[in-house]
């Protein structure tokens, strides 16, 4: 009896420190294209994005605007030509981690995990599934991921003249510094 | 047993607590409304011959090359105006995210000028609205040309004049923009008593896109000085033709009734009318260096 009242207790806690909420304002995403002709590189240091311990979820947006170029004339471009960030402003992500529970969240440590969800781009919806890795730290979780992405899946035109000068991939880093979200 | 269902219930609660709210929700709530401004109302910095409310944004400079030939209707032997051009050769640059500051020399009558343009209003929606962009803009031109009269005693005052603008302009649609441009211009020598040293123009510019990289431009300016008390037949300035973008350049092809490629001279100084066919073909060829990141 009294070990099963210690087992309950422990339980509890585990689920009242892991089925918790963590979020981040400040997440980054970025892009990066290489050709013979030029490198392109954009940041966005502004994406928003809840992760769900308990379940794996995880939903992440960003507003096209907010990525920045070092070329003003490259960042007037992607919002006007290719983004038209006017008609579709923001980019989601809603997904889920496949492995939960292969990752102990209440211990720190490093955990490779593969998110898979719907990642919708210039009204463009797609399935993608990409690897990623989880850090527990202390009174936080980082995750990072890289991935290649292809701009004409999401109905992005490169006209002719530019072809060469924009990757065929784009190579795509998140990186999210996540804190828990404070219950009320 | 009785330690055991309050533990039990709390484990209820700490669970549904949580698997409850939807994560989208939590997110759009943390989510604060941003300032959306409104980007490339134009193309360029200028709508054809005159300013638009575009600036050159920081560290970046616009090295421009413009021409205009001569008039169309000279025929066959001038080769339709093409034997002729004149030329501005301009060089621009953004200082700040309000500022941006431009030096050029004209073949026109030999001209240096130079110019600011402010930013102060930026249209904008979500967070804060603002229906207009509006800028400022002054500049100031000072001819090079011999004096045509060397017996008198000649100021370098009076190879000056300064044309001040306010710019208003509204990206109405994606692909549609209007500006409005009053104007006022100090000449400090005119050619004769009658002319007047100050001129007062509306100006009125707009373009359409036709592709994502392509679009019709037009701009007239409107003098509102009474016409008899100049010396010589002046004419407003009529502009239309295309913007075509490239990677970093914008060419911008058009016909236009005036010669000159400044405020100064294509406002009070165009002396061709496209009734009668005084029409140039000129263009504008602007390229971005970044120069600061």
């Amino acid at each position: 009896m009294k070990r099963l009242s210690v087992i309950l207790l422990l339980l509890n806690l585990v689920v009242a420190t892991s089925a918790q909420k963590y979020m981040t304002k400040n997440g980054y995403v970025g892009f990066f294209s290489h050709t013979a002709i030029e490198d392109i590189k954009a940041d966005n240091n502004q994406a928003v994005s809840v992760f769900d311990t308990a379940s794996g979820e995880m939903v992440l947006q960003v507003l096209i605007k907010s990525f920045h170029f070092e070329k003003a004339l490259m960042e007037e471009h992607f919002n006007e030509n290719y983004m038209e960030s006017d008609k579709f402003p923001k980019s989601v992500f809603k997904g889920k981690i496949t492995n939960p529970a292969s990752v102990d969240f209440s211990k720190p440590g490093k955990y490779d995990v593969t998110v898979e969800g719907d990642l919708n781009i210039h009204d463009v919806t797609k399935k993608i599934s990409v690897r990623g890795t989880i850090e527990v730290i202390k009174g936080g979780i980082n995750a990072t991921s890289k991935f290649n992405i292809v701009p004409e899946d999401y109905k992005i035109t490169i006209p002719g003249v530019v072809r060469d000068n924009i990757a065929k991939n784009l190579e795509v880093t998140v990186s999210l510094k996540y804190s828990p979200v404070e219950n009320k | 047993m009785r330690r055991i269902i309050p533990l039990l219930f709390s484990l209820l609660i700490s669970v549904s607590i949580f698997a409850q709210d939807d994560l989208m929700d939590l997110l759009n709530e943390n989510t604060k409304p941003e300032i959306n401004y409104a980007t490339a109302t134009f193309k360029s910095t200028r709508v054809m011959n005159g300013h638009s409310i575009e600036r050159m944004p920081p560290g970046q400079l616009d090295v421009r090359i413009s021409h205009r030939f001569g008039r169309v209707n000279s025929g066959a032997y001038e080769f339709f105006g093409l034997d002729q051009s004149s030329i501005r050769l301009g060089l621009e640059y953004g200082i700040f995210n309000w500022l941006m500051v431009g030096l050029g020399r004209s073949s026109y009558e030999k001209t240096f000028d130079g110019f600011a343009k402010f930013t102060i209003l930026r249209q904008s929606s979500g967070a804060r609205v603002m229906p207009v962009s509006v800028s400022l803009f002054s500049s100031i031109a000072i001819t090079s040309v011999k004096w045509s009269d060397t017996s008198r005693t000649n100021y370098f005052s009076s190879r000056l004049s300064y044309v001040h603008q306010i710019l208003i302009a509204r990206k109405i649609s994606q692909s549609f923009s209007l500006q409005l441009t009053p104007t006022f211009v100090h000449r400090n020598m005119v050619a004769t008593e009658i002319d007047p040293n100050d001129l007062f123009a509306f100006g009125a510019g707009g373009r359409m896109k036709l592709t994502k990289r392509i679009s019709l431009n037009a701009e007239y300016f409107y003098l509102v000085n009474p016409r008899q008390y100049m010396s010589q037949q002046v004419y407003n300035p009529l502009s239309a033709g295309v913007d075509i973008e490239t990677g970093g350049h914008v060419f911008q092809l058009f016909f236009t009734n005036s010669l000159a490629m400044i405020e100064k001279g294509f406002i009070g100084e165009t002396t061709g009318s496209w009734l009668k066919g005084d029409i140039h073909f000129g263009f504008n060829i602007s390229r971005v260096f970044t120069l600061k990141k």
